[in-house]
């Protein structure tokens, strides 16, 4: 394939997009990790939210 | 299911949960075809294979304007029908449209330099562009700085509809203006003016631009759900440990 005289620009458009949506899947994995990590952290320690508790009847953790 | 249903996290994550897989290899079968014909497709007669770019550029384009529009109708939610997920899509698009606009704005600079013999000139379309992408940060910004999500979700829907005057704007700017920026060539009343084997590589490019966002929004808003999880539990344990 040949790119022409420009092929620095092309590359360098096609890079830049390239990593941009590198980031944005990052952040979104990243930041899944993080929040599932937390929730599993709270519920180990047993807080649960309301709702939780009222459907499943229980009043265990700080929730009350 | 009916619609309203979705209005009800719970039953968003565990929808949302199954759909993903979907739509992310959809995404990854949508960019392998589109790279491909990007690739192979032929050069312009007048920009050479600089136009190449454009199948980045004008799909992130697209959706800058696009995660806007999301977020103008999750601002509706959010005022007037207090939709519970309103205010969590606005907030997960956000980032999103940030980074589409960025590409836009980076990739243009990239082609503008070898076509129009400068990165950067401010006329109506550029200009109007780079503030979207100002709103964009400004949006991001007001988030962070309310704690309470819900007071931060109205603040950031009254900015966001004010903010959406500036999507006709960038729109019509090339009409309105004189401006380096060519005018519409695909989303036009005539017609797309564009050959068919440079049209078809920039709309596929563009619906896997689509399903990226729809896969990456759809993630985000699961992580929204759970961080707002996560702060009321955190809430809750801070309350018991004062009682």
């Amino acid at each position: 394939m040949n790119l022409g005289p420009y092929a620095n620009f092309i590359l360098s458009a096609y890079g830049a997009a390239a990593l941009i949506v590198i980031a944005m899947v990052a952040w979104v994995a990243i930041d899944h990790r993080r929040q599932a990590r937390a929730l599993a952290e709270l519920e180990a320690r047993g807080v649960t939210r309301r709702a939780e508790q009222r459907q499943g009847g229980t009043t265990s953790g700080a929730a009350s | 299911m009916p619609l309203i249903d979705l209005a009800n996290p719970t039953r968003f994550l565990a929808l949302s949960h199954r759909l993903l897989p979907w739509f992310a290899a959809a995404t990854a079968a949508a960019f392998a075809s589109g790279i491909y014909l990007a690739v192979s497709a032929p050069d312009d007669y007048q920009q050479g294979a600089t136009v190449k770019i454009m199948f980045v550029h004008v799909p992130a384009a697209w959706l800058a304007m696009g995660c806007w529009t999301v977020m103008t109708i999750a601002a509706l939610g959010t005022l007037v029908w207090r939709h519970p997920l309103a205010d969590v899509a606005a907030r997960a698009a956000a980032p999103l449209g940030a980074a589409f606009t960025a590409m836009c704005l980076i990739t243009g600079m990239l082609w503008g330099r070898p076509m129009w013999g400068t990165y950067w000139v401010w006329d109506g379309r550029l200009t109007s562009v780079l503030v979207l992408f100002l709103m964009y940060l400004g949006v991001l910004a007001l988030w962070r700085t309310v704690e309470d999500p819900s007071r931060a979700a109205r603040a950031a829907a009254v900015l966001t509809l004010v903010g959406a005057i500036n999507l006709p704007i960038i729109k019509f700017s090339v009409d309105w203006w004189a401006t380096l920026h060519q005018p519409a060539s695909v989303l036009r009343l005539g017609g797309p003016t564009i050959h068919s084997s440079l049209l078809t590589p920039l709309l596929v490019m563009a619906l896997a631009f689509l399903l990226l966002f729809v896969t990456l929004h759809l993630a985000a808003m699961r992580n929204e759900i759970m961080r707002r999880r996560v702060r009321t539990m955190l809430m809750l344990q801070a309350e018991a440990a004062g009682h």
